[in-house]
């Protein structure tokens, strides 16, 4: 798999990956028969992420992809980071294989899933 | 340290056959169908290499054709059947004869794909019921290039015989591994290549029984028994016949694999051997490891210097869990979590003891950051 040396990169050191103790929002997505599961977990104070975590199922792109979206996410607002977008992982990751794209779409699904139910409360 | 376990895949080229091909190259270069002495000597050297291939597989030298790869000889094979006819095969086949029946079914051939069972055999009752009076062909992997898992021939020959109808195997993993008879098991038609057993890229062949006879897929000047077209490829079949005269120790490569197995099962938990244990390629090893991805696994290894393969559809273009393991009954999560080990003589004790701690390691570190149980 043709991936650039930031995905390699985050995949061996990535930087949000386990669990909060203290949370007010999580989210699982995916499923084991298209080969990805994510739950991100969000401790949220004020409408900004103050902390936030993240435990995948799934090849080198999608752990490379859900520890990005954390760290985007992190220390935003939650309606900011409503607004990121596929492009903006792929960008910090200098570029993903086309056939991956679908994994950083995964991420941000579980994200606005996580804020979702945040905002529910 | 630097360990290839991928000899499924393809197979470091031995010297000697390197060898044996740069001295066709540079020395016997005439071309085989030409009838001065630069082209008889190539034509001999050709023959040299049928009469290696028919010895290991107890044929005759001239129901060999060369080909350019596995996938063309068992591609070769299965373009005989035309609308209406109707082929045997299985769910578990190489690509090489899976994609190609798919293809022939939307032409209009009928197809049967035979279940595995879990440890990727196939039922002899369901091969003997689904015969029927239109059954042309059948064709059944002999070794299996994932899992390992060896059929037995001998009885699905013997029903071939019984019913009249024709039988293939592809035996490209079993080449020089394990026993290969194409009179003890039967067969009509076998497909072999050369770069699996340390020959070059670009050479296969394909044994077709005395009497019997294909059509081509490419027309031309009538080489190789006019089945396979093409001035012939020399070198490679040179190459293919030094590395059939090089030695496989069977019986160390069994050890080497059976100790790889015993100390994974041994040392990490909820894994799965796939494929048999009692009918086993001596050079398999194949695990699902719960709770984490194939690709994940693969490329950590990968940054450790070791090379192996995954049946995860993370790795696959088609974005799909490996056909095989789905077959055999593994559930999407066990199917993409994959990894197949294949060795070769030339792997050491030292260099398993390194790739089962790397494993060790990297299991640990992925089952923690993966949010199954």
């Amino acid at each position: 798999m043709n991936y650039t040396e930031k995905v390699i990169e985050r995949f061996r050191n990535p930087k949000f990956f386990g669990n909060l103790k203290d949370y007010n929002a999580s989210a699982k997505v995916g499923n084991p028969v298209c080969g990805d599961v994510m739950e991100i977990m969000l401790d949220v104070k004020e409408n900004v992420i103050k902390n936030i975590s993240v435990k995948t199922f799934g090849c080198v792109a999608a752990i490379s992809t859900s520890d990005i979206v954390c760290e985007l996410a992190l220390n935003k607002d939650i309606d900011s980071a409503l607004k990121i977008s596929k492009e903006d992982i792929v960008k910090q990751l200098g570029g993903l294989p086309s056939e991956k794209i679908h994994c950083s779409l995964l991420a941000l699904d579980a994200l606005k899933k996580a804020i979702n139910e945040y905002k529910k409360k | 340290m630097e360990v290839y376990l991928d000899n499924a895949a393809t197979t470091k080229v031995d010297d000697k056959v390197v060898d044996s091909i740069k001295k066709v190259y540079l020395e016997s270069y005439g071309n085989p169908s030409s009838i001065h002495k630069k082209g008889h000597d190539a034509l001999k050297l050709i023959e040299n290499s049928r009469e290696e291939l028919a010895k290991i597989i107890n044929s005759e030298y001239h129901e060999l054709v060369f080909t350019s790869c596995g996938s063309e000889s068992n591609n070769l094979v299965l373009n005989q059947l035309s609308k209406g006819d109707h082929l045997i095969t299985t769910i578990i086949e190489h690509p090489s004869i899976y994609n190609k029946a798919k293809a022939l079914e939307r032409q209009g051939v009928e197809i049967t794909f035979l279940k595995s069972d879990k440890e990727g055999f196939i039922n002899l009752e369901e091969l003997e019921s689904s015969i029927k009076k239109n059954t042309k062909l059948v064709s059944i992997i002999h070794s299996h290039n994932e899992v390992g898992t060896i059929q037995d021939l001998i009885k699905i020959g013997e029903i071939c015989k019984k019913h009249k109808v024709l039988f293939h195997s592809d035996c490209v993993q079993s080449l020089k591994k394990t026993k290969i008879d194409v009179k003890d098991f039967n067969l009509d038609f076998a497909s072999f290549s050369a770069h699996k057993i340390r020959g070059p890229k670009g050479v296969g062949a394909l044994y077709v029984k005395k009497g019997l006879k294909l059509n081509p897929l490419i027309y031309g000047g009538g080489q190789e028994n006019s089945m396979r077209s093409g001035t012939e490829n020399v070198p490679g079949i040179v190459g293919f016949g030094s590395a059939l005269r090089l030695s496989y120790d069977v019986k160390y490569v069994s050890e080497l694999r059976d100790y790889m197995i015993f100390r994974l099962e041994e040392e990490i938990d909820k894994v799965k051997l796939n494929g048999s244990r009692k009918s086993r390629l001596c050079n398999n090893v194949n695990f699902s490891f719960k709770g984490i991805e194939g690709e994940s696994i693969l490329m950590s290894l990968d940054l450790e210097g070791i090379y192996v393969s995954t049946g995860s559809a993370c790795s696959s273009r088609s974005l799909k869990a490996s056909r095989v393991l789905l077959a055999m009954g593994l559930d999407h999560e066990l199917a993409h979590g994959s990894i197949r080990f294949t060795l070769s003589p030339e792997n050491t004790k030292e260099e398993i003891d390194y790739v089962v701690i790397k494993l060790k390691e990297i299991i640990k570190r992925l089952r923690g950051m993966s949010p199954l149980k």
